[in-house]
């Protein structure tokens, strides 16, 4: 991190390079927009592999920092990676060209604004995920939502005005609290840049009334958990996924919702432990309803995009659940989780984009018996939703057994709800699989139904192998999180350490005073092992 | 010592054969594609013979061999190797799995050689053998959970193998879900043996264990909780009450697949995990007492409904549960090497059974009831004396692979450590039940008058490569038990002998002793008594077999006649005491109930959604009224701007004196 480089700001803005490149074609040359896109986006992700080449995995630091100072001297353009930013930069970078190859063809009206609007949510995603500056990171925040807005209201099926205006509605109303909370916290602070903040809060030069932290922990919460979808705010989801196109749902659920346990992570812990602290029961009780309910909820669902929709419910929650159990194990689990849920749910919504593709609807009964026409995409579905239930040696095991296993370790009951979510994740997918793919094909339209085509077995070998990979090889992940997850750890600690002492100092309010610190972190199992 | 530093072979010669076939397989031949499946499995059970072979060299120090080959899980102190392990056991479980797998793929050729996907079965079947053999070498509890629930998930693909039949597609997926309700709870408990132990590894779980004292029978201590939790995965999985109502569904399935694995090697999983984790239930009396509870209730109840079904298939499914109550209650009275001896025994007689009854079905074209067989004695010899012998083998008639096993079982329930004369009882009138209803399937099947139209059904020997396996294990359900022959004059019986160094490594200290006092106990008309009862186990399988013969071919009539006295108890039976019923009203219907209307419709719909939309309309509304404000008189504008600001600079203040 010590060497100045440039490689954090060529990967955000070379989407929005692409996007000039395209401006300079004609809007009717379908094709070459298509193949600039693709290629623009595959060149991105490329150059983001060059992430991994440089990224010292045992520092728990900001790599690849830069930093220059942008509105006067009070704003700055501050951005780096740790382990926990890092793979999330590489699944925006991976998910885009996805997202682009599945709109080959099913996107036919304006097509330039559409790629423009995919390449433009690439740049505000890894925005968000490099910014180390609270300013900054709110400008690429609200950035993500505009194109999205655009690309539900516009390129969406039928209800997509509501579901447009309910999606910006939704995190309009998280954005401006988180917006209040940042300006009350410079106000606090002196300085917008996440790195200054925490070094002065670790110190004790910063502390807050423990009733103030907690408001300002509620107000970034709520913002994030609208995007995370926590129960129970939920309710935009189902109806922003189903009425967005493939490619926007691709991107929503693969990572728009991360953004969301990305900022719990990188903002609400370390800044606020003690809120956190304080409020993780009640969060983790909500994440387990959501797990629950978002599972139940899917069973019963006749359309099948907003059944895989729900499932996201039941996965985030999964995720929410690890962060707040406070452990390396979970919040390593957690960081897993989103990645894998970002392939799997991803891919899910390729896969039922595919069937869209061919007839037009989400409706389960108007499919059946789909593995007969189209043996090839159906057997792709099935290891997608192998996948997504968590079957061991596949991606969606190796997270939610992390979070389970760190989950556990302070939180018998939390973790033992959890895994009941497994037991339905079976229910659902195989259901639905069975519903669409099993038995006799039942409506006479789909008896010729063309299997996969080329680019759709690319997509879906893709996709395939990234599940088999993070199946197989997750220390090639999990190695270059630990350090920065015991660094989140580490600052929860300090600064609860420096407001309990300067609590101590001024003497007063002892008794509004939370409990000590709760041994979080560093505990390992040691302790715990075997009393003879 | 090639092989045994390279385990992973065994695994990767079907895995490839999975991948090659399920690939390419669609274009070729069938003789490529059999090549291939039948090429896989041979060499792999050659690398495990192999192994076996390399393994018997090893001094006892060595035992279990461990070899590690990367790191596949890490994240603070949460590490798992992808590793695995041989010891006594595993070599049971390996030769076992890997030659009856292969006799069961030779005979599929033969079976599955006129249908459609003949290329995805053998892919399928192939990726289970990966997957069995990953379970039964693993050497931690998540790599064995790997080959647990892909077992599962081949079980899954197969039983709805022909998919195009809604019962088949249902079967599986019932089959796999209510797995998984099992694996909730294997899944808690691996959670908490790494909560306790701070690993998954066999080894290191076995060392700390082996210091521990066993629990008592008054409290649940936290081995007992991790036992019954562990169980509840093996009562899936093994189809125990009350989870066991998968299997005789899972019939649906190519009757290769109910040979290979739900009946010889997947479902006997949980029986294998139990006497894995041995060291544990050892010290945890109140789960070994549930094992053994569960295993003799689940043996008895399942073969008083195998005694009216009359799809032959549907008799061998719950025959199959019932014979592995028996292992369980073998586990949960202590003599685990008789719960593997059976597991062994029963995958040789019961994996012949169904082979057999394929080749009936397969003779029959197609016919499954046996209502419309008999007399098929002389029309197909081959499949009736193989399925004639391993009935003998089930049956427990002296002599034959199961009677070593299943009296082996009853003797440790009668007058082990943990002898209990219920469940003895329970076991003894099991076993007079499977005699009845084994021989009632013979006997129904290839004896009296063809009960079916002779024009048009026109049976047949099965060709070559189904009945050679069929031969095979003939064979082996009459030897296959004579490893434990010369105890009955007085020897060793070897294969416990064998088993013996996994099994007492870690017992409790003194609990040899108290495995001895029994038998050197003085002669007190007790132990007369026990000793009197051990034929009991023989006579009443002689018995059921002669009953056979008095209801089914002496008076054929008898059974139509009982069943009209008795109706009830037979339509109990009939319907398999309405348990799918009652799950399906209990369970099934109000969780579906409850997800529509209630957290769906009610909860989403109805109050958080409608609140958001609520919320908007309210907003919309609003709007409309203060739109009015907006009258263009630059005068109003400021008397609202400074009402506002003051409005907004009390409204701070106010909030943050809150705050403060």
């Amino acid at each position: 991190m010590a060497t100045e480089s440039h490689l954090l700001t060529v990967i955000t803005f070379l989407p929005l390079l692409s996007v000039v490149a395209l401006l300079f074609l004609s809007s009717d040359d379908h094709v070459w927009i298509r193949r600039i896109a693709l290629a623009a986006s595959l060149a991105e992700f490329a150059v983001s592999l060059l992430l991994l080449r440089g990224f010292v995995a045992s520092s728990p630091d900001y790599q690849f920092q830069e930093n220059h100072d942008w509105i006067g001297s009070v704003i700055h353009y501050h951005v780096g990676v740790d382990g926990i930013s890092l793979f999330l930069v590489l699944l925006t970078t991976f998910l885009t060209p996805v997202a682009i190859l599945c709109s080959w063809q099913s996107i036919r009206e304006n097509v330039k604004g559409f790629f423009i609007a995919l390449l433009v949510i690439e740049t505000a995603m890894i925005g968000v995920f490099v910014s180390l500056d609270l300013f900054l990171f709110f400008v690429f925040w609200e950035l993500t939502l505009i194109p999205m807005y655009f690309m539900i209201g516009m390129w969406g099926h039928d209800r997509r005005i509501y579901a447009a205006v309910k999606f910006i509605l939704y995190t309009m109303f998280g954005s401006i609290l988180m917006l209040i909370a940042i300006l009350w916290l410079y106000n606090k602070a002196g300085t917008f840049d996440l790195l200054e903040i925490q070094g002065l809060l670790q110190a004790g030069h910063v502390v807050f009334a423990p009733r103030t932290e907690l408001l300002m922990f509620g107000a970034f919460f709520l913002a994030f958990a609208i995007k995370v979808t926590l129960f129970p705010l939920n309710s935009w989801l189902p109806d922003a996924h189903t009425e967005a196109p493939t490619a926007g749902s691709v991107i929503l659920a693969g990572v728009m919702l991360k953004l969301g346990t990305y900022g719990i992570l990188r903002f609400c812990l370390p800044l606020f432990p003690d809120a956190a602290h304080r409020m993780a029961p009640f969060i983790a009780v909500l994440a387990i309803i959501g797990i629950v309910y978002g599972a139940l909820v899917a069973t019963v669902q006749h359309d099948l995009k907003r059944l895989v929709a729900y499932t996201s419910v039941s996965h985030l929650g999964f995720v929410v659940l690890g962060i707040f159990a406070f452990s390396t194990v979970s919040i390593q689990g957690a960081i897993y989780q989103m990645l894998s849920h970002g392939i799997s749910t991803g891919a899910l919504f390729l896969g039922v984009g595919m069937l869209y593709d061919r007839r037009h609807t989400h409706e389960i009964k108007e499919y059946g018996g789909l593995a007969t026409p189209m043996p090839v995409l159906m057997s792709f579905f099935l290891f997608i939703c192998l996948s997504s239930l968590a079957l061991p040696p596949l991606n969606g095991f190796i997270g939610e057994f992390l979070i389970l296993v760190g989950t556990f370790q302070n939180h018998h009951a939390w973790a033992s709800w959890a895994a009941s979510g497994a037991v339905l994740s079976a229910i659902y997918l195989l259901w639905a699989y069975q519903r669409v793919a099993l038995g006799d094909v039942t409506v006479e339209k789909n008896k010729t139904l063309p299997d996969a085509s080329a680019r759709e077995r690319v997509i879906l070998a893709t996709m395939a192998l990234a599940i088999i990979v993070m199946g197989i090889a997750s220390p090639v992940f999990t190695r270059r999180m630990e350090a920065s997850t015991n660094a989140v750890l580490q600052q929860m600690e300090r600064v609860q350490n420096a407001s309990h002492r300067a609590a101590v100092a001024n003497g007063a309010r002892a008794a509004l005073l939370p409990e000590p610190p709760q041994p979080s972190a560093a505990v390992t199992l040691a302790e715990r092992r075997v009393q003879p | 010592m090639l092989l045994l530093e390279h385990l992973w072979i065994i695994l990767a010669l079907p895995l490839a054969g999975a991948a090659i076939n399920g690939l390419c397989g669609k274009r070729w031949p069938k003789s490529a594609v059999n090549s291939v499946a039948i090429g896989s499995v041979s060499l792999a059970f050659l690398a495990a013979a192999e192994t076996v072979r390399e393994f018997s060299h090893l001094a006892a120090a060595q035992i279990p061999y461990v070899k590690s080959y990367f790191t596949w899980i890490v994240a603070g102190p949460f590490k798992v190797d992808f590793a695995l392990q041989v010891d006594q056991l595993t070599v049971v479980m390996l030769l076992t799995v890997s030659f009856v797998g292969m006799l069961i793929h030779i005979y599929s050729t033969g079976y599955m050689a006129h249908e459609g996907g003949y290329y995805r079965f053998f892919s399928y079947l192939n990726l289970f053998k990966f997957f069995m053999l990953t379970l039964v070498l693993a050497a931690n509890l998540i790599v064995m959970f790997v080959g647990w629930e892909g077992v599962g998930l081949c079980s899954y693909l197969l039983i709805g193998f022909w998919f195009l039949k809604k019962s088949a597609a249902d079967a599986g997926k019932k089959a796999f879900i209510t797995t998984r309700i099992g694996d909730f709870g294997f899944t808690v408990g691996v959670l908490l043996v790494f909560w306790t132990f701070g690993s998954v590894n066999f080894g290191d779980i076995f060392k700390s264990v082996s210091g521990m004292p066993a629990e008592s029978m008054a409290q649940m201590g936290i081995l007992t909780v991790i036992c019954l939790l562990l169980f509840t995965g093996a009562v899936g999985k093994s189809a125990q009450l009350p989870l066991y109502v998968w299997l005789p569904d899972a019939m649906e399935g190519p009757t290769p697949v109910s040979a290979l694995i739900h009946a010889a090697t997947m479902v006997t999983a949980g029986v294998y995990m139990v006497a894995r984790m041995h060291p544990l239930f050892s010290r945890a009396p109140i789960a070994m007492l549930v094992v053994a509870i569960v295993g003799a209730l689940t043996a008895f109840y399942s073969a008083t409904i195998g005694l009216v079904q009359t799809d032959i298939k549907k008799v061998l499914a719950y025959s199959t549960v019932s014979q592995l109550g028996y292992m369980f209650l073998a586990c949960g009275v202590g003599a685990y090497g008789a719960g593997i001896f059976h597991l062994m025994t029963h995958a040789f007689f019961k994996g012949l059974l169904f082979l057999a009854a394929g080749s009936v079905i397969h003779a029959m074209g197609g016919e499954q009831d046996m209502r419309q067989m008999g007399g098929l004695r002389k029309k197909i010899p081959f499949t009736y004396w193989t399925m004639f012998i391993a009935t003998l083998a089930i049956a427990g008639i002296p002599g034959f692979a199961g009677f070593f096993s299943k009296d082996q079982i009853l003797e440790a329930v009668q007058s082990g450590p943990h002898a209990n004369p219920l469940l003895w009882l329970l076991g003894v009138v099991g076993a007079a039940l499977t005699s009845f209803y084994m021989f009632r399937l013979v006997f129904l099947t290839f004896f009296g008058a063809p009960r079916y139209d002779e024009h048009k059904v026109h049976v047949h020997e099965s060709p070559v490569n189904m009945t050679v396996p069929l031969m095979i294990l003939a064979f082996l359900s009459i030897f296959g038990g004579w490893f434990a022959a010369p105890k009955l004059v007085g020897g060793v019986d070897h294969f416990t002998k064998f088993l013996d160094p996994v099994f007492s490594s870690y017992a409790l200290p003194g609990a040899e002793v108290a495995a001895e006092v029994p038998a050197e106990a003085a002669a007190t008309p007790a132990t007369e008594l026990l000793h009197a009862l051990t034929g009991v186990p023989v006579i009443v399988g002689i018995l059921g077999l002669l009953l056979a013969w008095w209801f089914y071919i002496k008076n054929p009539e008898t059974p139509k006649r009982l069943a009209q006295k008795a109706r009830g108890l037979h339509a109990l039976l009939l319907n398999k005491y309405y348990v799918d019923e009652i799950y399906a009203a209990l369970i099934v219907r109000p969780l579906l109930w409850l997800s529509t209307n209630v957290f769906w419709h009610a909860v989403d719909e109805g109050v958080i959604d409608a609140a958001v939309n609520g919320t908007a309309s309210v907003a919309r509304a609003s709007g409309g009224q203060v739109r009015k404000l907006q009258s263009g008189n630059a005068r109003s504008y400021a008397a609202w701007i400074i009402i506002g600001a003051v409005g907004f600079t009390v409204l701070l203040l106010g909030l943050l004196g809150v705050v403060r």
